[in-house]
């Protein structure tokens, strides 16, 4: 079968702006261009980064939200975390690994292009106030999820340690955008090949046997690493806050598909969080629920790059 | 209405409704009522006695002129019938199809005392659709003055989508917001496609903008916008018709497994993304061998037709009390039925057990019997002793209901609200707590129907005109 990737330019390229009603009022009766994208970069192999167009989710988004977006018309509805946001320029940062095929097609999309569908912002926003100094462990794309807490944290006149890792040096992002804002920066990756030679909860176990004190960990990666660190701080009773992004379908309670169980109570991750108390999180069944629908996304996965591979 | 040599057809049954053959239709998603012909239509609408006072209009929700609009049938004027019925009723097509006419119009018609009453709902279908394929030809809005006012609906379900509708008519300027990437509410994303084509709820929608409403999709209110920012944005008035969209659980072990799901995610899939014709579309869905469905109501059939044509061998629908207190339409009850579902009443699920993996491979259920009627005025189903037992299934949907989205409650300031989660309204108005904030249609009373709903939408466009009056 062939995707509708020959629609996807139709669909997205060149496409007259979203414009009129409430967004002329919102503005002045100037033309506002809606989910185009003004800015793309290439973090990692097959991690990027697109700055979007979007006066009215800029205005609101706030750290730890998420939007929902979808490609084209036949396409899936999928939650990103908002990494950052320019209320003045009107635009939200997104950054996405290519890891399936909407993820793999929104990577294709280049400046100048249009999401189709953009929703947002989602969830409850990070409690940040009265933090004194806290610890925050981003791994892999995780470090994209937490880069607008730790921006807030600083603004807000937090000490903020932060430990990020990956694969390997290749796959560490936004290193230099995340320096500033932090007290410390730790690296490790698996390879040694930057920093530690290992896991991020190495750094983390270290910095606590070495007396570090903090009132918070904010912790967001892969689901294992996310239990790991979970597993760690509660040893040394630190309360964690942790970034769950479980599998989607409308993003504002309706359908329950995210759900999961914190503290043996069923929580929906689009209205109730996305941030739980790592220490109350039940990991296995979250990972259990993630895996749901992995062959029907290695399906589409095949499809997709045979029909990328015509040349489509 | 002087017309002495008129004979009505006294045939006792309604005119039988076409319909795809059950081994047939299980296999795809396609209209399972095919709808009347002309000359079937025409014979049904000779079975009207024509009362002179019709207690079929009194049954209906939003007054639909039906001897009118089914005299109109009986001489051939099939377009002018499907104006009469636009004079009230803004989406003719999907009443047609999905309202319980059973317990509203046909409930009063005097035919249905000795035999079956006049088949009001097919009829209505029969002009919308035959209107339809004359490429829909419609008044246009004759209203060039400026607009009155502006009003901002949020939901663009049945509720929503009539208000918008008549507040239009009666020159307001109206934005609809809806949540998802395609409006239409639970016409699209709940009720499936055999029984709701979505290129009739397309049709209505564009209808809905010839006469100048904007519908902004994407937009979450409550998020993106609070319904006081609405007013700070220059909306005069605004109307909330945001459903009942949250999912009821059970409660009982092992609902979080792989392969449970609320109605709503099943439907949502389905419906709105088209998970049945994954890989084509993207969104998947996942269906078991056997399939317990978990309710009695509409929903709970609809999510059982959609499991059978996903391709489940066995589809069961389980039900703690029987079939008489099934709050499904027994037109649905019967399409299931036909179609090889297999009804286990009395029956009360307690508690879904799973695989090493995490994915369901049982739904072990006690059997009821019926006590003495609880506050639903419905016998209460008590569990018998030692009758567990246990239904060999891979996917659980449960449709057990579902209660009013908090969203708009949560994020706008004195909204007075029922303890579950209901807006708290003025019935004849629709006028909620908050002044020139009006709310109808399942967020005001929890899941209903699509004409309740309607009705709702049509008698808060009434108020918000009233009260926008009185402010000029």
């Amino acid at each position: 079968m062939r995707f509708l990737l020959e629609d996807l330019p139709a669909a997205l390229k060149g496409n007259p702006p979203n414009v009129g009603g409430i967004f002329t009022t919102l503005y002045g009766g100037g033309i506002v261009a809606v989910n185009r994208i003004v800015k793309k970069k290439v973090l990692a192999p097959a991690v990027k980064l697109i700055e979007v167009e979007n006066h009215l989710i800029a205005k609101k988004a706030q750290p730890g939200q998420f939007v929902i977006l979808r490609v084209h018309e036949k396409g899936e509805r999928i939650p990103l975390t908002i990494s950052d946001y320019d209320r003045e320029k009107g635009t939200v940062t997104i950054i996405f690994q290519e890891v399936g095929k909407t993820t793999t097609l929104l990577g294709r999309l280049e400046e100048g292009d249009r999401i189709l569908d953009l929703v947002g912002p989602l969830g409850k926003p990070t409690h940040l106030e009265g933090l004194q100094r806290v610890v925050v462990v981003g791994g892999g794309l995780g470090t994209a999820l937490v880069f607008s807490q730790v921006k807030e944290l600083h603004r807000r006149g937090t000490k903020v340690d932060c430990i990020i890792g990956a694969r390997n040096k290749d796959l560490i992002i936004l290193e230099e955008e995340i320096k500033p804002y932090c007290a410390n920066l730790y690296i490790a990756t698996d390879d040694g090949s930057k920093g530690h030679k290992g896991f991020v909860t190495d750094v983390l176990k270290r910095l606590l046997d070495e007396g570090n004190r903090y009132d918070r960990a904010i912790a967001v990666g892969p689901l294992i690493m996310m239990k790991v660190v979970s597993n760690l701080t509660r040893q040394y009773g630190l309360p964690t806050v942790v970034s769950m992004n479980p599998i989607m379908v409308d993003g504002t309670g309706m359908c329950g598909c995210c759900r999961l169980t914190v503290g043996g109570q069923t929580k929906f991750a689009c209205v109730d969080g996305p941030e739980f108390d790592g220490h109350l999180v039940d990991f296995d069944e979250v990972i259990k629920r993630t895996a749901m629908y992995r062959e029907e996304e290695k399906t589409a996965m095949e499809l997709l790059q045979r029909s990328l591979k015509e040349g489509v | 209405m002087a017309e002495p040599r008129r004979k009505p057809n006294l045939v006792k049954t309604k005119v039988p409704m076409p319909a795809q053959d059950p081994q047939v239709r299980i296999k795809n998603f396609d209209e399972v009522a095919l709808g009347y012909t002309p000359e079937q239509a025409v014979e049904e609408a000779r079975r009207c006695l024509r009362c002179k006072e019709p207690r079929c209009v009194q049954g209906c929700p939003v007054n639909v002129k039906i001897p009118e609009f089914i005299m109109l049938i009986e001489e051939g004027k099939f377009l002018e019938a499907y104006y009469k019925i636009l004079e009230t009723n803004n989406l003719p097509a999907i009443c047609g199809r999905v309202c319980p006419q059973e317990n509203q119009c046909e409930k009063h018609c005097l035919r249905g005392e000795k035999g079956e009453p006049v088949a009001i709902g097919r009829l209505e279908r029969f002009a919308a659709d035959y209107a339809a394929s004359c490429g829909e030809p419609r008044h246009e809005p004759t209203n060039p003055a400026p607009p009155k006012g502006k009003v901002a609906v949020v939901g663009s379900g049945p509720a929503g989508l009539t208000c918008a509708a008549d507040l239009a008519k009666m020159g307001y300027q109206v934005t609809v917001f809806e949540a998802f990437h395609t409006p239409g509410g639970v016409l699209v994303y709940g009720i499936p496609e055999f029984r709701l084509p979505k290129r009739v709820v397309q049709r209505e929608i564009d209808n809905l903008k010839k006469l100048g409403v904007e519908i902004q999709t994407n937009m979450v209110i409550g998020k993106i916008l609070s319904v006081d920012e609405l007013f700070s944005e220059g909306y005069d008035a605004i109307f909330i018709g945001t459903g009942a969209g949250l999912p009821q659980f059970l409660r009982i072990p092992g609902e979080n497994l792989n392969g449970v799901f609320s109605a709503n995610e099943f439907l949502t899939r389905i419906n709105l993304m088209r998970a049945y014709r994954f890989p084509e579309y993207d969104t998947p869905i996942k269906i078991g061998r056997r399939v317990a469905v978990i309710g009695g109501g509409n929903v709970a059939m609809d999510a059982a037709r959609c499991a059978l044509r996903l391709g489940a061998a066995k589809v069961y629908i389980v039900y703690r009390r029987s079939e008489e207190e099934m709050p499904a339409r027994r037109e649905e009850i019967h399409h299931a039925r036909e179609e090889g579902v297999e009804f286990k009443l009395l029956t009360n699920p307690v508690r879904i057990l799973g695989d090493d993996n995490g994915w369901v491979k049982g739904l072990e259920c006690v059997t009821m019997e019926l006590g003495e009627p609880d506050a639903s005025g419905r016998r209460r189903p008590v569990p018998k002793p030692g009758s567990e037992h246990c239904l060999e299934v891979e996917t659980v949907i449960i449709a057990i209901g579902t209660t009013p989205n908090p969203l708009i409650a949560n994020t706008t300031p004195g909204l007075e609200l029922t303890k579950f989660g209901g807006i708290v309204v003025d019935e004849a108005t629709g006028q909620t707590s908050r002044p020139g904030i009006f709310a109808g249609g399942d967020s005001v009373t929890g899941a209903a129907t699509v004409i309740l709903a309607m009705g709702a939408g049509k008698r808060a466009a009434k108020a918000i005109d009233a009260y926008l009056a009185a402010r000029r």
